[in-house]
Order: structure tokens, then C-alpha cells, then sequence
């Protein structure tokens, strides 16, 4: 089985060459790949110890002067303050050691062998940042889809000789019984995860980060999207660390970062069953040692295979050239904390969606998830029910696999097995999911999840929508390939408009509203319509001159395919729209909120107003209320502690007409993207 | 001219014959008794009998060369145009003739001959010398004149105002800022007014320790003779065989000896400066004054941009009783930086103080002449194992303070001993003094050294700043960087030479040296490429917190950053000034705003 991938159908541009870590692994001795002797090549700074590191965090002016202003606002004595530093350092802390990176690859390896069938990397990739951590501070920034990838980049920088990272964890990690330890002494380091206003730990935190960067330490890593992916798509890039790691740049500590694009992708998730019920409201079960342990038993199945894609290096000095004046640090120490201003958050904002963005192109898609895609076309009832004709699948998932190469995507399509062949090899990877039987192809409901309250019918909508958010995070996988070219089939459907400027108005609007859903680099709007156009043109689906969009007869069936990739989305963000307009309280917190639309939704499923599962999803929940916070129809209440929320049913109402095609975007105020 | 001639001190009767291109280059630096060359051997030599280097092999220079920049000796480019000046190159004069009449009226001796002119047209930028070297002259001066005093400056400028003619005051000419050049959109008759007859020392004060000298004086003769007279100025910047009075006062010059004797700033006691309005003075000499902004701030800093300073009244101190020089080896560059800073926290450094990096360092020990006898040959060889053997020093790392202490003998020894008590904590060696005096003595021949450079491909030149002590280390890093990296980026084949070196120590900062060089061979405008190198260089030292300029001025080089450095309403002020004291722009070099 381990061959099926042996030829993957790379369908870019650039020579790679996709290498399988696995596969030397399973001919040599894991000992001897272990304990061989392990030379990287050294940055350039000399190399300091671990305690050196921490020791200059707690000397350095920055911390001192936070832990002046913390003794004077707590009126308690500056040593008591270092020491809470100290204490906040030594929790944080990681504490690099060779012998114990020797550990986890040995026990990687064992591992990864048991997982997967291959782990492939591209070997150019792994080539430039081999040169690029000699040059500057580098900064991988890989995506997070599963536990599995926490150590992965390490594992193969262990194997190529290259320095291993230093990576940042949540302190969940920390907690587990020996292997906390064992993470920390493989390079991570802890973080809390609600710092909130905690000066001091900030500033500990902050000063870490950069002290790290400055002194070229060792390659930072760390996950720009914040967490783990519940949903396989891309997470809206957070910013503090952003920031953390960027300023030894802007404030000329350092000559140049490099930034390292990763993109992590699998055949099949670990988790995904786990994670399907998390976004459907059961609570994540807690990082423990005893939880790994159980888990081994997910030793026996098979996941597929796992792509790892080192991205081209970025120079942060060369893409922040013309955003960023320098020399407003020239004014103040430069140890002084300082707001960030306008153009700098910007600038970070806009490198961190930039990342991303290209963590997404990086990331390699799978014939399973061009099946999700085709599967979600029809309704839920139809897979559970008299289920799909195989044939009708396979011939549409190779026609949709022609659309996703038109459209820039990096496949990972075994070109020597006959293509019936992968797409049955994969519909069995994923047998607990989908059954294929007599010619068809079923969705198979999850099992119970164990829950407390008696069983009411709607515990049947749960079951079903676990299965269906199953598929919808493996049709995910594959969504940025297609949302641009969707978007303009939607703005091209709901408009019914020709006029390119209509379309753009309709298409920014769609951004707008999708700004937490999926990924567009602040003030690339007209680029990314134009990259809509120019892909559906390609494809044939639409004539383009330039005032109008026009649209052949033989185009239909790819704009048809592309709006149902959309709807859903638009089906749930109109359900919540709707339940702030109708049901829901003028204020509210976002605890009470993600039960009550979830009920709401639920009602609608079942009275069968409602075809798409994915709005019981509490990540898109969270993402329309994003959406609608950025668009002030709901706004945050200053003075509450609990988070709460006021709606402003009005302008939410404005909004799902725009959506739905009943007034024009321009009647809706979009304040300026205060990230812009 | 209403002086007494029984009243002056000295004379310069030196060399600055009215015919200066008599004994100096016209298209490279200095004397041309003096240049390197390397020798049928292959050697380098450096010619003439002036300098502490004239007349020896330096066996090392080669080898640096051919390494640092992959330059070869079978490459050559030299001078297009033979060391004689082709004169029908250079376009006629535009002349005044109303003016011309008048002024030849008052007897003040005046040429409009090409050689004079061209001699004029430059300063010593990269871009003026290779276009000299290339034969290729732009707008250069249509007449030349040389006022013997303070009252022959005043007719000129009268005259001048009287005709609208453009003046442009020239001293030394050794401007590294474009302050020369001639904007070539002026459509006026050009007079470049040469000081350098205005030369002598017309009183010593020996009560308030002050000179008053004509500006025209040359560095090296006003300190002959005011040493002649048992004193000095100790103002001495690398530039001081060349560099005049006036020039310094014009240019807010530094010398190295600032510890000592302080900046031009701190010793002008009193300045005399013709102007388009009249001739601006104070009324005493007072050792400091609360009457307003100082108007000498006015005058200091001008760039010829409001007038002429014909004579300033100095400040002078006895002659020193002693002098040594010294070293300090430190194991890197962050240690060094490190002991210069905690130098200055202590106010102990001596009168002069510099600190090379690893490259400039490497270079220097290029320099080093012959040695004659096997023992010093042997002494060096011993020296090196132990720093780099014995105290583990990375040859690759190491860096070297060259160090200069004045004063009487025993408070010399003393400060020396405060000095490397304080290298010792970062680290640092004692290196000698040899070490030490090779490193000033460095400072005048590497200008030279540049004219070789350009004889094989190899273009280069230094500029500076001033920064914060914090920011120090990364300005230097940062600028060397990027020079490194615009070089790739611009096409350069060969890896630059791109270094640094910290020249001069304040409470609050320093001022660091930058130079840079590359070998240009397949490029087909390599000026154009240094040029932009030059100021990607130049944004990046702002960018990091460093000034436009700590002495070299602004001119015409820098003017594009000057709205930035002062703000719009710092350049009203200036302008303001201008408008007033020049309204016509008869001072019109159009350096500075």
C-alpha cells in the first residue's frame, strides 16, 4: 500500500522533489538513526545555553522597567515582582537538550511508522532552509491540524541535520506527567493561554520570545493560527506572537528574519472524530499522560500519509520594505515598551494573513478531500439514506480534480494507480466515515458520544452532523483552492449582475462577511477578484471583458459547483443572522450564545428548513459573530467582564438582506479593518 | 589690504602656491609625489618621501587585495586621461564681463584657465574622482580668484552681489559631500573664491590662550606653526594636510583628539563671515555667551551657503609634554564596543580612541611595511600565538582599539593604566604602541589607497554617523549587512569589502565609520551601482537611529534626508536665514536645503 503514493502527481510549476522520511526509516535501524552523530550547521551568533537565555531575559532593561511599573501600580517590592518573573520564566521555559531530542525521534519514529504509510517532505524546501538558518533568525511557521505535527518539524530537522526549533506550546502540555517534561527538554516552551491583562507575564513572555530571536538561540516555531485547526481550514492568524517575534526586526536588533511558510496536510486527521464533536459542543478532553496512553490503541489503524511542505523563506526586511518607518523607534529606548502604531500592526497583520495564505497554497490536497467536495454537494438525507452512486462520485471527483488544477492546487494524485483505484483506496482509508456497498456510497453516523442527559431526537441531528462536519473538514482541506473562483459564482448567482463592478462590490462585501472563515490578505480585494476571474476564465466558465463577467451555457456546471461549495457557508451564517433578528437576546455572552443557536438550528433541521449541518458547527458560530463584531453589528460591551455582547438587530438584518441578494453591499457601512 | 605686516606670527609659505595642481593630484588624492603601485615584483610601494609608509615594500597588501575583492594585478584599469589635464574637454567659461572688468580693477589675482578651474569643479566623492579619472568634466567653475585678506573677500562679494555672480567658496577641497560641484542648472558666471592665500596667524593671545587666524590656514600649517610658538590647536581631522579653517567652520568639522581639545564647535571663540549683507561678527570674545541663539550656529554647519569666513579666533593650549600611542586587542567586536562605552561612562578616554572591526583590522595588518629585522619579524610571531593560541582569540573575530594619551608624563601613565584596567574587564589585550601609531598613521595614506584601488577595478568610500551607545552594535551589523546584500542585489560579481570602525566616543553615543569597497568588474555603470549602494547604506544608518551626518555635512549627497532629520519647521528656520543673509543666491552651491 505504501506505493500508492509512490508517484505523486505534483501539479505546480516548480521542480520538488518529494522525498519519504519513513522510508529510510523502515530499511535502517532506528538506533543507529538515533544516536548518529548530529552536526548542524551552526548560526552564525555564537551558541548560548539555555540558563544563559533566561538568565538574560530576567537582566534585560525591558523587564526590568515592566517590573518597575508592576511594583509601582501593586505597591509590592521590585524583588518580589523579579521573583514572580523568575517563577513565570522557569514554568515557561524550555530547556533544549540533544539527548532528549534523540529521545523523541527514536520514539517518533516508532510512531510514525505505526501511523502512517509515508511522511513525505519536499527536499528543494528542506535545501533553502537549510541555507537560510545560517544567514538569519528563522521562523517556522507551520500549520496546526493535529497533536501529531507538534513534533514533526523537529523530527525531520533532527533527520537532515538541521538545528532543531524551539517551539511554543500551550500550557496544557506542560501539565502532562513526564512527557511535559520531555516536550520541554525537546524544545518547547509553555504558554498560558489566557494571559489577559497580565502585564508581567507579558512582558516575561514577550522578552523571551525576542531574546530568542535576537540571539539566534535556535529556529522559533510557532503556530501563527494560535491552535489546532478544529475544522481543517485555515484559522484568522493571531497577532501577539506576531508581533513578539517581529519586533527584533523593526527595532534593528537584528539585521533580517526569515519566515518559513509550513504546511502540514494528511490523508486522514487522528482526531477527526474528536473533533467533529468538539465543534458540535463536547468538551475537548484535557492533555493528559494517562489520555496519550489510552490512545495508543489508534496505533492499529491507518491514517494514509502526511505531507510536510517547507514554503520558500520570506525576508521580513525585503516585505516590510515601504510599510514600515524604522524610524519611529528612534526616539525612545528602545527597551521602553511603545503601542504599536497604525503601520506596524498593519504590517504584522498583513505578514501573518500572508503566512497563512501561503501555508494554504503550500499544503498538499488529497483525491479524499475532492470526494468530500463531491459528496456535500448532495443532501444529507440522500448519503444516509439511498446513498450515492459510486460511479457518479468517481466521475465527479475526477471532474472536480480538472477544476482544482485550473484553479493552482498542489495534488497529491498518484498518477500510476488507475484513478477508480485511488479513489477506492481512499473511500477505504476512510471507512469509518463513508461505506461504500452494492455500487453505492453511504454516510455512516457516528457512534453516541457519551453524554450525561437522557436521549431526545435531537441527539439523531447530532449524530448525522458529526459525520457531516467529518466531510465538510476534509472538504476544508481543499475549500482555498476554490473560495475565490465560489465567491464570484455567488456574487455572479445572487446579483444577477454582469457588471464587473457590481461583482466586486458583492464580492468584497463576501469578504467582509467571510473575514473569519476563510483567509484573505487585508487589502488584496481586487487582486483576489481578479485571481477569481482570471481562474474561471481558465476553466471556461465565464467570458471576461472589461466592464462585464458573461456566462456560457457550458460554464453552468462549474458555477453550480463552486456556489454549493459556498452555500452552506451562506445557509449558516443566515441561520445566525436570523437568530439574532428573531430569537435571540439583545445582549448576550458568548457562552449562552453557542448552545442557544445551536438549539435554534437544530429546530430547523428538524422542522426541515434548514439542509446544512455545518451551522451547528460552534466554529463557524464564533466566526459569524467575528464577522459581525468587524462589521459593528454587534459590539462587545466595554464594561463587561463575562465578554458580553450587544446586537444590533438592525444592522444584522442589513446584512443578511446584502446576503441574500435583497438590497446592494453599498447600502452596508463597513467600517475600516482596524488590521488594515 | 590694511594689515600690518610687523603684527603676524606666521606665515604659511608652505605650498599653496595659487597653482595648487602644481604638487597635487588633479584626478586623485593628495601629493602626486605619493601613491602606491604595485611593483614589478608584484608588491605594493608607496612612493615619495613624505609619509612614515614612503619608500617601503608592503609585502602584505597583495595577497588582501587579490582576497578581499578578487581583484588581480593582471586587471587594470587606470586614468583614461594622462596625469596632464586635456583642457579643450573642459567647456569655455561663461564670464561676467562687467564683472570681470572690476574685479581685475582692484588688483586681486583671478584665472579662468581650465586647469585652475577643473582643479575646483570637485571634492573627493567617489562619482567626481572617476569621472576625473574618465576625463569627464560637467559644470566646473568659470573663474577662479584668491583673496589675500578678509577686505579682498569683501569686494569680491560686493562685486559679486553688484553683477549677480554665483560664489562658491573653496578651501581645501576635501569635500566627501558633493558641497563643490557646481549645480549644473546655474546659468550665472561661477567664481570659485579660493581661501587658501588667506593663510596666516595673525595674533597669538597668550593670556586667554587664543589665535586669531585668516580661514584660508591649512590644517597641518596652523598647527606647525602655532607649534613653532610652543602651542597647538589639537584639532586634527583625518583630512588636516588638506583641509582648511575655514572648511571646518563650514562644515562643523570634527578632529580626532575631540576627547582633548573638543569639536570646531567648542573651540571657535569668535568668527568673521562675509555675507551677501555685510560682514557678521560679535562684538567680544567672551568665553560664553546668553544673547539668544548663538549666531555662530548660523555660520557653523553653512556649507558656503550664506558666506565666506575669512578669519576665526581660536582656542589654543600648550603644546602636549607627552604623547603615546597604544593598542588593545579585544577576542570580538560586541567586547570592544562594550569597553568604549564603559570608557566613555567613566569620562576617562584618552584623546583619541578607536575601535576597528575584525575586517579593518585584517586590513591594517595588510599595511604593515617590511619588516628589517628577523627579531621584530619573530617578536610579531610571537604575538600572534599568544592571542590566538594562548588566549584563544578567534582570528576571525578579533578586533583592536588603537589608543592615543597627551599630556604630562606621569598623569599619561596613569590614564593609560585607568584605560587598560578597564579593557582588561571586556576582555582586551594591551597590543602596543606600534600597533597603535600604524593605526593613525593608517588614517592619511588610505586615501591613497583608494586611488590604487581604482587603477584595478576596485571602486570604494567611507561615510559616517552618529548613534546612540545602545544602538551601536546594531547599526553596525545592520549597515554592513545591508551593503553586503544591495551588492548582491545590484549585480555585483565579487563579494564587498563592507566595515566599520567607531572613531570617536560621547557621553551619549559615538560616531562610526563605515567603509566599503567593491570590485566592479562586469558592470557596466559601477558608479551608478555605488551610488545606489551608497544610499540604500545611508537609510538603512537612519533607519537605525544613526544621524545624517556626524562631520562630513550634508552638501548636495545628503540633502534628500535633511526635511526628515530637522523637520519641515527646522527647515523654514533655515531657509529663512538664507532668504535673509542671501536673497539673490549669490552663495548659490545649493548645498543643504
Amino acid at each position: 500500500m505504501s506505493g500508492s503514493f509512490r508517484d505523486p502527481v505534483v501539479l505546480r510549476s516548480d521542480d520538488e522533489d518529494l522525498v519519504d522520511v519513513l522510508e529510510e526509516r523502515r530499511h535502517g535501524s532506528d538506533l543507529g538513526f538515533t544516536f548518529r552523530t548530529f552536526s548542524p550547521p551552526s548560526c552564525p551568533a555564537p551558541s548560548v545555553s539555555s540558563s544563559d537565555l533566561r538568565q538574560s531575559v530576567l537582566d534585560s532593561l525591558f523587564l526590568r522597567h515592566v517590573a518597575k511599573e508592576v511594583a509601582v501600580e501593586t505597591g509590592s517590592p521590585l524583588e518580589m515582582v523579579m521573583g514572580d518573573a523568575r517563577s513565570i520564566l522557569e514554568e515557561m521555559s524550555q530547556n533544549l537538550q540533544l539527548g532528549f531530542i534523540r529521545l523523541m525521534a527514536f520514539t517518533l519514529t516508532k510512531v510514525f511508522k505505526k501511523l502512517f504509510r509515508s511522511i513525505f517532505i519536499n527536499m528543494d524546501g528542506l535545501n533553502t532552509l537549510q541555507q537560510a538558518v545560517q544567514e538569519n533568525p528563522v521562523v517556522l511557521m507551520p500549520n496546526h491540524r493535529s497533536y501529531v505535527d507538534f513534533l514533526i518539524i523537529s523530527y525531520i530537522l533532527f533527520a537532515f541535520d538541521l538545528p532543531v526549533p524551539v517551539i511554543a506550546a500551550g500550557i496544557p502540555l506542560a501539565g502532562m506527567k513526564i512527557v511535559g517534561e520531555i516536550l520541554r527538554r525537546s524544545g518547547a516552551f509553555f504558554i498560558r493561554r489566557s494571559i489577559g491583562s497580565d502585564k508581567l507575564y507579558w512582558a516575561v513572555l514577550s522578552e523571551y520570545v525576542r531574546t530568542i530571536i535576537r540571539k539566534e538561540f535556535a529556529p522559533f516555531e510557532f503556530y501563527v493560527e494560535g491552535l489546532r485547526s478544529r475544522t481543517l481550514k485555515s484559522l484568522t492568524p493571531k497577532l501577539g506572537m506576531m508581533h513578539m517575534v517581529l519586533e527584533p526586526f523593526f527595532k534593528g536588533e537584528v539585521f533580517d528574519i526569515t519566515l518559513v511558510p509550513i504546511s502540514v496536510s494528511y490523508d486522514r486527521v487522528l482526531e477527526e472524530s474528536l473533533l467533529a464533536h468538539e465543534l458540535l459542543g463536547v468538551p475537548k478532553p484535557r492533555e493528559s499522560t494517562a489520555g496519550l496512553l489510552k490512545a495508543t490503541r489508534i496505533l492499529q489503524e491507518d491514517f494514509g500519509s502526511m505531507f510536510v511542505n517547507f514554503g520558500c523563506p520570506l525576508s521580513v526586511r525585503s516585505l516590510c520594505e515601504g510599510r514600515i518607518d524604522r524610524c519611529r523607534f528612534n526616539l525612545r529606548p528602545r527597551h521602553v515598551p511603545q503601542q504599536p502604531s497604525a503601520d506596524v500592526q498593519a504590517c504584522v497583520s498583513w505578514l501573518a494573513h500572508l503566512v497563512v495564505r501561503l501555508q494554504e497554497e503550500g499544503s498538499v490536497i488529497g483525491p479524499w478531500s475532492l470526494m468530500c467536495c463531491q459528496l456535500l454537494q448532495n443532501p444529507v438525507h440522500v448519503l444516509t439514506g439511498d446513498g450515492l452512486d459510486w460511479q457518479q462520485l468517481s466521475d465527479g471527483t475526477v471532474w472536480s480534480r480538472r477544476l482544482a488544477v485550473d484553479c493552482g492546487a498542489r495534488l497529491s494524485w498518484s498518477g500510476s494507480v488507475s484513478d477508480p483505484d485511488v479513489m477506492t483506496s481512499a473511500a477505504a482509508l476512510h471507512r469509518s466515515v463513508v461505506q461504500r456497498r452494492r455500487g453505492r456510497v453511504y454516510l455512516l453516523q457516528g457512534e453516541e458520544p457519551e453524554r450525561r442527559r437522557p436521549i431526545g431526537s435531537e441527539d439523531g441531528v447530532m449524530r448525522t452532523a458529526a459525520a457531516v462536519l467529518m466531510l465538510a473538514s476534509y472538504r476544508n482541506q481543499a475549500l482555498h483552492v476554490f473560495v475565490r473562483p465560489a465567491m464570484l459564482a455567488a456574487a455572479l448567482n445572487v446579483t444577477r449582475s454582469r457588471r464587473r463592478e457590481q461583482l466586486l462590490g458583492f464580492f468584497c462585501f463576501l469578504q467582509d462577511v467571510f473575514s473569519h472563515e476563510f483567509i484573505f490578505v487585508p487589502g488584496r480585494s481586487t487582486q483576489d477578484f481578479e485571481e477569481a476571474c482570471f481562474y474561471l476564465k481558465k476553466c471556461g466558465a465565464v467570458n471576461i471583458d472589461d466592464q462585464e463577467v458573461t456566462v456560457p451555457d457550458s460554464g453552468l456546471e462549474v458555477l453550480s459547483f463552486l456556489q454549493k461549495l459556498l452555500q452552506p457557508f451562506i445557509d449558516s451564517y443566515q441561520v445566525v443572522f436570523r437568530f439574532f433578528c428573531e430569537d435571540g437576546p439583545q445582549v448576550f455572552s458568548e457562552k449562552q450564545l453557542l448552545p442557544a443557536v445551536r438549539q435554534f438550528a437544530t429546530k430547523l433541521i428538524l422542522s426541515g428548513e434548514l439542509h446544512t449541518y455545518e451551522a451547528l458547527s460552534s466554529d463557524t458560530q464564533k466566526n459569524v459573530l467575528s464577522a459581525l463584531r468587524r462589521l459593528q453589528a454587534v459590539t462587545k460591551l466595554r464594561a463587561s467582564e463575562q465578554n458580553e455582547y450587544k446586537v444590533n438587530r438592525e444592522a444584522v438584518r442589513r446584512t443578511a438582506d446584502v446576503l441574500a441578494g435583497k438590497i446592494p453591499p453599498q447600502m452596508l457601512q463597513a467600517t475600516p479593518d482596524a488590521r488594515l | 589690504c590694511g594689515r600690518q605686516p610687523g603684527s603676524i606670527v606666521g606665515v604659511s609659505n608652505h605650498i599653496w602656491q595659487i597653482k595648487r595642481q602644481e604638487i597635487m593630484k588633479w584626478n586623485g588624492w593628495g601629493y602626486s609625489d605619493s601613491r602606491f603601485f604595485f611593483n614589478k615584483k608584484g608588491q605594493a610601494e608607496f612612493t615619495g618621501r613624505r609619509y612614515r609608509l614612503s619608500g617601503l615594500i608592503i609585502p602584505g597588501l597583495k595577497d588582501w587585495f587579490e582576497s578581499t575583492f578578487g581583484a588581480s594585478l593582471q586587471h587594470k584599469t587606470p586614468a583614461t586621461v594622462s596625469p596632464i589635464l586635456n583642457s579643450s574637454a573642459v567647456q569655455p567659461p561663461t564670464l561676467n564681463e562687467a564683472f570681470v572688468e572690476e574685479l581685475k580693477s582692484t588688483g586681486i589675482p583671478l584665472s579662468h584657465d581650465a586647469e585652475d578651474r577643473v582643479f575646483r569643479a570637485h571634492g573627493h566623492c567617489l562619482h567626481e574622482i572617476f569621472a576625473l579619472r574618465e576625463g569627464k568634466f560637467g559644470r566646473v567653475p568659470d573663474m577662479v580668484v584668491w583673496p589675500n585678506c578678509h577686505n579682498d573677500v569683501v569686494k569680491i562679494v560686493e562685486l559679486a552681489c553688484k553683477h549677480n555672480v554665483c560664489l562658491i567658496p573653496y578651501g581645501g577641497g576635501t569635500s566627501v559631500s558633493s558641497a563643490l560641484e557646481c549645480p549644473p542648472e546655474e546659468t550665472r558666471s561661477i567664481v570659485s573664491l579660493d581661501t587658501s592665500q588667506m593663510n596666516r596667524i595673525l595674533w597669538i593671545d597668550e593670556k586667554n590662550l587664543t589665535a586669531h587666524v585668516e580661514a584660508g590656514i591649512v590644517g597641518q600649517d596652523l598647527e606647525r606653526l602655532l607649534n613653532e610658538s610652543g602651542y597647538c590647536t589639537g584639532h586634527e581631522p583625518d583630512s588636516m594636510e588638506f583641509s582648511s579653517l575655514g572648511g571646518w567652520v563650514a562644515t562643523r568639522a570634527s578632529g580626532m583628539k575631540k576627547n582633548v581639545y573638543g569639536n570646531i564647535e567648542d573651540l571657535v571663540v569668535h568668527v568673521k563671515m562675509v555675507t551677501p549683507q555685510g560682514v557678521i561678527e560679535k562684538s567680544c570674545q567672551g568665553p560664553r555667551m546668553s544673547t539668544g541663539p548663538d549666531v555662530h550656529h548660523f555660520i557653523m554647519g553653512s556649507e558656503g551657503t550664506l558666506g565666506v569666513v575669512t578669519e576665526v579666533t581660536m582656542k589654543i593650549r600648550p603644546m602636549p609634554e607627552y604623547q603615546k600611542y597604544g593598542s588593545v586587542v579585544f577576542p570580538n567586536f560586541e567586547q570592544g564596543v562594550a569597553c568604549l562605552r564603559e570608557v566613555a561612562r567613566q569620562r576617562c578616554a584618552p584623546a583619541s580612541i578607536r575601535l576597528m572591526d575584525n575586517e579593518q583590522f585584517k586590513f591594517g595588518h595588510a599595511l604593515k611595511p617590511q619588516v628589517s629585522s628577523i627579531f621584530t619579524s619573530f617578536l610579531d610571531g610571537l604575538k600572534k600565538f599568544y592571542i590566538t593560541k594562548f588566549k584563544g582569540f578567534d582570528p576571525n573575530r578579533l578586533c583592536v582599539a588603537t589608543l592615543l594619551f597627551e599630556g604630562d608624563r606621569e598623569k599619561v601613565l596613569q590614564h593609560e593604566k585607568q584605560v587598560y584596567d578597564i579593557a582588561a574587564k571586556f576582555g582586551g589585550l594591551a597590543a602596543g604602541e606600534d600597533n597603535g601609531q600604524r593605526g593613525y598613521m593608517l588614517t592619511f595614506v588610505i586615501a591613497y589607497l583608494r586611488d590604487l584601488g581604482m587603477d584595478y577595478y576596485v571602486i570604494g568610500e567611507s561615510f559616517e554617523t552618529s548613534v546612540p551607545w545602545d544602538r551601536v552594535l546594531d547599526i553596525c551589523r545592520n549597515v554592513k549587512a545591508r551593503i553586503i546584500r544591495e551588492c548582491k542585489d545590484k549585480g555585483v560579481q565579487f563579494s564587498p569589502l563592507s566595515t566599520c570602525r567607531v572613531t570617536q566616543t560621547y557621553d551619549a553615543g559615538a560616531c562610526v565609520y563605515f567603509y566599503f569597497a567593491f570590485n566592479y568588474r562586469g558592470l557596466s555603470d559601477p558608479v551608478h551601482v555605488y551610488e545606489q549602494v551608497e544610499h540604500a547604506a545611508r537609510e538603512e544608518i537612519l533607519a537605525n537611529g544613526g544621524s545624517l551626518s556626524h562631520h562630513h555635512g550634508v552638501g548636495k549627497l545628503r540633502k534628500e534626508w535633511m526635511r526628515d532629520t530637522i523637520s519641515k519647521v527646522g527647515m523654514g528656520m533655515l531657509k529663512s536665514v538664507k532668504d535673509y543673509v542671501d536673497p539673490n543666491n549669490i552663495f548659490g552651491n545649493r548645498n543643504l536645503l
